[in-house]
């Protein structure tokens, strides 16, 4: 097609040819149009909720919002001494106006992180301080050291300087059990402050070990499965499949029945004779595991049968015709072929398992709980939003960048047709 | 695999074993919804087993617990509004998604499937901030919202995965033949696309029917759906009114299953006729 006739508007083919584009135009328009109101609806309640709580992780504007001159008096001060006499006499009327509106409850509370002190400093202060209003002048300083001799240490000021600014890395460094100095270095917090730390590692280790356990139970079912009659393997998916569709709830109860000390696992073990008295199996991390693997064992079965399904039996055949033993055969040529099912079942298991929550608290104990009960232990308990949205964002952004792995090896093109 | 003839000894015990390991690992899976069942008819008050006698006090005892049957009522509330939402919206965005190409697809779809991925307490505690905000905080309206886009994903996948024989000249055909869009869709498209409809609704009702986290953070004892009443109920004291309940949703699950399998099978039939 030449040029001077596409770009002619009255020629007929260009015309033909702008129609062609302005009808797919138009229906790429409408294909959006199908799917914008689900995404807008998504943006709105789920990605913006989850953003704005992430943001918790940095905010830090407990301070500026109840003492805004104060904050701006403090970061204009170098540190030595104490802050000059006009930022302390905004100071005492912002603390005394903080009374009203629940300020003060937020300051001392976020004070508090910085020094246990501060909150009973707050009160002292606010009790001793003389009715008299700002403008009356006076040296507020001195009537402070007065009320209490802190207000005289430059590090009593330094600790509110501190918690001044915008926005803070406290939460998330505190959530990897670091901590920055009166200097502002970072530094690991001492040995007996280290909390955090065993609570991912124990979340590694439990969601870890619900894979390789639900792996190796899954692997030899998946592999009957596939191998047995239509007939007989469709029946015996019934029993992985109730299970799949049956009620978390139902499932961790009825664990909780089996394994309790006169359950039946309990009774049957001491009728065999293998134990005298009850074994402590439920409320510790043998509940955790038993429950997780039965729920989560589906979710492995399902991939991997979907794998093995569509693995020819021959080459199995034809290497031991060959003269390989059958285990080599089946370790050299039949897993090969299962590493795909072998990866999104894991992976998939493992990134449902790192975000456990309810399980974990019903069955099992203190020593078992995993990172989302410490989210929802900050947001319920005590209100440490920061601490929360701290461990919440380290928890999705490795459960994110998982799933960018899941997503790689089961091709995109099985889910979604592009 | 049967086993063949001429099988060593070795071969034979290792073929036994593997079975034997299979039967195992599936009396592991099916064990715990079973045994669960035969305790909501004991007469005691305690789970044990061997039961001291038959009796259907703990299903008379939930049908006339205002707490119990509140739960209930509000699951039913909820649950199909939920379903019903995410369905709509679900198919929808499927359709649109097959149809054609357009910039920033891969980021919608990553989208669209992100409810499936995030951990539950984080979606929990964002819609808590963002509901207390808005004033959802402790209304049905919440927890419907909340339970749809925990919901939509399902329907998004099971619909997008019925499309994929889907021949969308169909949609031309009709259009040339004079039909408005909306009747091309409810005349062509979805008696082609249903089973991937209603196994996504069934997926979005079973989340909503046993979702626990979200619900703790946004419902108020009023809206406390049956999820929530069976979790305080384990964990504060489980008793066989618990195994009555319970019974009562493994019914349920294996009515959904039950219709999940005829729906597979319908495929497979027209799969098999084309």
């Amino acid at each position: 097609m030449s040029t001077a006739a596409s770009s002619s508007e009255a020629g007929p083919a260009g015309s033909l040819k702008a129609q062609l584009r302005r009808a797919e135009r138009l229906r790429k328009l409408k294909a959006f149009g199908l799917v914008a109101p689900l995404a807008l609806f998504l943006i709105i309640v789920f990605v913006v909720p989850i953003g704005s709580m992430l943001w918790r992780s940095v905010d830090n504007t407990e301070l500026e919002s109840v003492m805004p001159l104060t904050t701006a008096g403090l970061q204009q001060w170098d540190g030595m001494g104490l802050p000059d006499e006009a930022t302390v006499g905004v100071f005492v009327e912002e603390l005394r106006d903080s009374r009203q509106g629940g300020g003060l409850g937020r300051i001392s509370r976020r004070l508090n992180y910085e020094d246990s002190g501060y909150r009973g400093l707050l009160m002292r202060t606010l009790r001793g301080l003389p009715s008299v209003s700002a403008e009356s002048g006076g040296d507020w300083t001195q009537t402070l050291v007065d009320i209490d001799a802190a207000w005289g240490e430059t590090s009593t000021w330094l600790g509110i300087q501190r918690a001044a600014p915008a926005t803070t890395d406290r939460y998330l460094l505190a959530s990897v059990d670091l901590e920055r100095d009166d200097t502002g270095q970072i530094q690991r917090v001492s040995e007996g402050e280290r909390l955090y730390q065993a609570v991912f590692q124990r979340t590694l280790v439990i969601a870890g070990g619900v894979t390789l356990i639900c792996l190796a139970l899954g692997f030899p079912l998946a592999y009957l499965l596939a191998t047995l009659p239509a007939r007989t393997s469709n029946l015996l998916l019934i029993l992985v499949l109730l299970p799949f569709w049956t009620s978390l709830l139902v499932r961790t109860a009825a664990w909780i029945i089996l394994l309790q000390s006169n359950g039946l696992v309990n009774q049957s073990l001491m009728a065999s004779g293998l134990i005298d008295s009850p074994m402590q199996l439920v409320f510790n991390r043998i509940g955790v595991f038993f429950a997780m693997v039965h729920i989560l064992l589906p979710f492995m079965v399902l991939p991997l049968y979907s794998v093995m399904k569509g693995i020819s039996p021959s080459y199995q055949r034809a290497a031991v015709s060959l003269g390989a033993h059958p285990f080599a055969a089946f370790w050299q040529v039949y897993v090969p072929q299962t590493v795909s099912g072998i990866a999104a079942g894991t992976i998939l298991v493992f990134i449902m398992a790192l975000g456990y929550y309810i399980t974990p608290a019903l069955v099992g104990g203190p020593a078992d709980q995993m990172v989302s009960y410490y989210v929802a232990y900050y947001t319920n308990s005590t209100n440490n939003w920061g601490m929360a949205a701290a461990l919440g964002s380290i928890l999705l952004v490795v459960t994110l960048m998982l799933y960018l792995v899941y997503h790689r090896l089961v091709n995109r093109k099985q889910l979604i047709r592009n | 695999m049967a086993l063949p003839p001429y099988a060593s000894p070795i071969e034979k015990v290792w073929f036994w074993v593997f079975r034997g390991v299979c039967g195992l690992v599936l009396l592991f899976l099916i064990a715990p919804v079973l045994v669960i069942i035969p305790l909501s008819f004991s007469s005691s008050s305690f789970l044990t087993y061997p039961l001291p006698g038959f009796s259907l006090r703990w299903y008379e005892a939930i049908f006339s617990s205002g707490p119990w049957m509140n739960s209930l009522k509000n699951s039913l509330i909820v649950a199909p509004l939920a379903t019903l939402l995410a369905m709509t919206f679900g198919t929808l965005a499927a359709v649109g998604l097959n149809r054609a190409d357009f910039p920033g697809k891969g980021l919608i779809i990553a989208l669209l499937i992100s409810p499936m991925v995030v951990p539950l307490v984080i979606v929990a505690v964002g819609m808590y901030f963002f509901f207390a905000q808005v004033g959802l905080l402790n209304s049905y309206a919440g927890l419907v919202l909340a339970h749809t886009v925990l919901g939509v994903p399902f329907v998004v996948i099971t619909v997008n995965a019925t499309l994929q024989g889907f021949d969308f000249n169909q949609v031309r055909a009709g259009a040339s033949l004079g039909a408005n869009p909306l009747r091309v869709f409810f005349t062509v498209v979805l008696p082609q696309i249903v089973p991937g409809v209603v196994s996504g609704g069934l997926f979005a009702f079973a989340t909503s029917f046993d979702e626990v986290v979200v619900a703790l953070f946004i419902a108020s004892p009023t809206e406390r759906t049956l999820p929530i009443q069976m979790f305080s109920g384990i964990r504060e004291n489980i008793s066989p009114a618990i195994a009555a309940m319970a019974t009562i949703l493994i019914l349920l699950s294996t009515l959904m299953l039950i219709t999940m399998e005829l729906l597979r099978r319908r495929s497979e039939r027209l799969k098999g006729a084309l």
